[in-house]
């Protein structure tokens, strides 16, 4: 299941958008960086074969391209859900007690910190400070953030979304 | 290109429309009659007021005026950060400068038929602190929060369009880059910066000037420039906010910096956390590579200089100043020993300058108004003003700008309105996860870069976060040290190793394991790690944990000795108990138990039974009577 999952499915054209910004960026000094953001930008996340593209097109080794796409947070090697939640864990939202908003999805979900539902729907994280302390504790799904959050709020906004999916099947 | 005449001309085209959110009301009602405008509608599109749904109040305000008509006569700006980001989404309503809070589209509404229609405030809408008793309106500046705050860095967030680069212009933007290159030789601007007294707003606190003198004397024909824009503190949100509210005198310093050391490439490494704020910047540089304030030849000075911006990527050691540049270089983030220091081997192993974003918004300031004038303010050693984001347990959370030497008591009691819900101030954190805490007795210290150390903190970049007597001290530590075994690049032992074995054995002591000689060792390993860690993310790692123990050692012993955790935060600690005297035998505890601990007859008193008990609170939570309570 794991692996059906997670096998790559790359089409032609992201493939040709890829080469693309490699061609835009080959001759900038530190380039693989920004190579790699864009990459997930058309991806969605890194998986291995994509690194072995920017690796031969940048013409450096896929070890050097691996090391930097494990270093940043930013980075994903596996994909991430359909909708993106992340609850800030920097300082301000935790004295508020972001840690058990974060538990409470974890609970709801059934996935850890990190971790994508098997149905592909959520992906969780946690996340240091989107700059919103002014709204701790802060969740965010996808773009939508919301703001003051307590524990009993979760269900809600999560049956919003599970809601709009079920709707969009039917 | 541009002339600096033109630049005036701009200026001078642009100064009553920006001046009348500037000055008082009956000024700004006579500049406001020059302008076209009737009136001038402020609405925050920082991060925490999109985040409370500003774009929608923009959104409804723009039809909202349409529909009545008034969309000729009164000007919509969306603005960068006000700074009292707990009261979004803001509007400010010039030349009266009515404070509207907590907006919402339906508000705008009422706002526009009754204020900007018919000339009546909506008091009820108001900030409540700006209406008195007796009806009477009070302007932002005159409130608590304001009155205190000195404006430098953040001159111009919440005044101006951060998208329109005349406003910016309106504002003085450029001027200072344009005496610089007219009428200063960079031995000029180093000695101005030297007696201005500024140092690093990114924490280390080196002074400015220094710095820009080494790489101005390092050789080499390729020199650059650097802002660091990767504001990792979790907590802190002034560099944002800046790049936000006016990103052009970012721009504007960074240009001045290239002139003075002799470089002609500039490099903002930004989290890209941040969207707003690189859009923002992003928009900047364009607008001002059109007006030829970038790029070659500037003011017909012969000097070029540009701007590439690059993203980070989510590591918070890229904050120190040789990951951020290996960081650029295109390699994972990890820091590198110094010396060499970048003034003599940094960016692409050329001589470089690498600032924080707040230190560049001061210098057009101090270029313009003298070092006479900036080290005028703060202490004897701190000069000039320093940013806060205000945040945790106060209830005016957002960003405040005060002059060094301003007390704790001051921000958190005056500006910071106090602590929520009637609870009593515990500490104050500094410097993030790289600093320490206040504690209350130490309350009315003012705060500089040497006091804090003194006290065991550090000013770091700016977050601070009041914490009161419901927050575990030990549990804050904690949390920090799991944010710096995450963030370790681990490149060398004393952190990667040290960070490790602190947080074991801080979860040893959370848990009711610990044992007095752990603080023994606790206090040895930090030691090793603050000689012989590579940065200073290893170096002041032990910061929380050090200074915590300085001034709430009781509480480790607490946690030690007695297994208490008085604060009612480590769950491993807790005993829930039922108070005989209030429990009435619903029995709605022992229903609504998840393992079953909780045992008792209708209408007899019920206990807990601790071998089962997991600690969940869902007992307490669900009790009518408040009979459950944490012991």
């Amino acid at each position: 299941m794991d692996s059906l999952q997670n096998a790559f499915k790359g089409t032609e054209a992201q493939e040709r958008e890829l080469k693309e910004v490699i061609a835009k960026h080959k001759d900038t000094p530190g380039c693989l960086m920004p190579v790699l953001q864009e990459a997930q930008g058309i991806y969605g996340y890194l998986p291995i074969e994509v690194q072995t593209m920017i690796a031969d097109g940048l013409g450096i080794s896929l070890s050097e391209v691996y090391g930097v796409a494990t270093f940043y947070s930013q980075f994903s090697l596996t994909p991430k859900g359909k909708h993106r939640i992340s609850v800030c864990l920097g300082t301000a939202c935790y004295v508020k007690g972001a840690d058990k908003v974060l538990a409470e999805v974890e609970n709801r979900l059934g996935i850890k910190s990190g971790e994508c539902t098997p149905d592909g729907l959520f992906s969780l994280d946690s996340c240091r400070c989107v700059g919103a302390c002014g709204l701790a504790p802060v969740m965010m799904i996808g773009e939508d953030v919301y703001g003051k959050m307590t524990p009993d709020q979760v269900d809600k906004i999560l049956d919003k979304y599970m809601q709009e999916e079920g709707g969009a099947e039917s | 290109m541009m002339t600096i005449e033109e630049l005036n001309g701009v200026k001078a085209k642009m100064a009553d429309l920006v001046q009348v959110r500037k000055v008082v009301r009956e000024q700004g009602e006579l500049l406001a009659s020059k302008t076209g405008y009737r009136k001038q509608v402020l609405v925050c599109g920082g991060t925490g007021c999109t985040s409370s749904g500003s774009k929608k109040v923009i959104a409804a305000l723009e039809e909202s005026l349409k529909k009545h008509g008034l969309e000729d006569e009164i000007l919509v700006v969306r603005t960068g950060c006000f700074g009292l980001c707990s009261l979004g989404p803001i509007m400010i309503v010039y030349p009266e400068g009515c404070f509207y809070s907590q907006m919402t589209p339906e508000h705008v509404e009422t706002v526009v038929e009754n204020h900007l229609k018919n000339g009546n405030v909506v008091k009820e809408l108001l900030y409540a602190e700006t209406v008195h008793e007796d009806g009477s309106i009070i302007s932002l500046n005159e409130t608590n929060f304001y009155k205190k705050q000195m404006r430098i860095a953040l001159r111009n967030c919440g005044v101006i369009d951060p998208e329109n680069i005349e406003e910016a212009i309106g504002v003085d933007a450029y001027q200072a880059l344009a005496k610089v290159l007219t009428t200063m030789t960079p031995d000029d601007v180093v000695n101005c910066l030297l007696e201005s007294g500024l140092r690093g707003r990114g924490g280390g606190g080196f002074p400015t000037g220094k710095k820009w003198a080494f790489a101005k004397a390092s050789q080499g024909d390729i020199k650059y420039v650097c802002c660091n824009a990767d504001e990792g503190d979790p907590g802190a949100f002034m560099d944002r906010s800046i790049l936000e509210g006016d990103p052009h005198s970012i721009i504007e310093a960074m240009a001045i910096a290239g002139y003075t050391i002799g470089a002609h490439q500039g490099y903002v490494y930004i989290r890209a956390e941040y969207p707003i704020a690189v859009e923002r910047l992003s928009i900047a540089l364009t607008q001002a590579r059109e007006h030829g304030l970038l790029g070659k030849n500037i003011f017909g000075t012969g000097f070029d200089f540009d701007i590439e911006i690059r993203l980070g990527a989510g590591a918070f050691v890229c904050g120190e100043e040789t990951a951020l540049m290996t960081s650029i270089e295109g390699h994972r983030g990890e820091p590198r020993p110094r010396p060499p220091f970048p003034a003599i081997k940094g960016l692409f192993g050329k001589p470089t300058v690498l600032n924080n974003v707040e230190t560049y918004a001061n210098i057009p300031q101090i270029i313009l108004k003298g070092s006479e004038w900036y080290s005028s303010i703060g202490t004897e050693k701190s000069k000039g003003t320093k940013v806060f984001a205000l945040g945790g347990k106060i209830t005016n959370v957002g960003l405040v700008e005060i002059p060094m030497g301003t007390t704790l008591r001051e921000i958190v009691e005056e500006i910071g309105g106090g602590i929520p819900n009637g609870k009593k101030f515990k500490a104050a954190q500094t410097g993030g996860p790289s600093g320490g805490c206040i504690s209350a007795e130490n309350i009315d210290t003012p705060i500089d870069y040497d006091n804090l150390i003194a006290l065991g903190s550090m000013m770091g970049s700016g977050g601070l976060i009041i914490l009161d007597e419901d927050t575990c001290m030990v549990d804050i530590s904690k949390f920090y040290l799991e944010f710096t075994v995450d963030e370790s690049c681990g490149k060398c032992t004393p952190c990667r190793i040290g960070t490790r074995r602190l947080l074991q054995l801080l979860e040893k002591i959370t848990s009711g394991n610990g044992e007095m000689e752990d603080l023994d060792k606790i206090e040895e390993l930090a030691t090793h790690m603050k000689n012989s860690s590579l940065c200073a993310l290893g170096q002041s790692a032990p910061n929380p944990i050090l200074s915590t123990l300085a001034h709430f050692r009781q509480e480790y012993i607490d946690h030690i000795v007695s297994k208490k955790c008085t604060a009612g935060v480590c769950k491993a600690l807790l005993a829930y108990e039922i108070d005989p005297e209030k429990c009435k035998g619903c029995t709605k505890c022992a229903r609504n138990c998840p393992v079953g601990a909780i045992s008792g007859k209708v209408k007899e008193v019920h206990t807990i039974d601790k071998t089962k008990c997991i600690k969940c609170g869902v007992c307490q939570k669900n009790c009518n009577f408040d009979a459950i309570y944490v012991k």
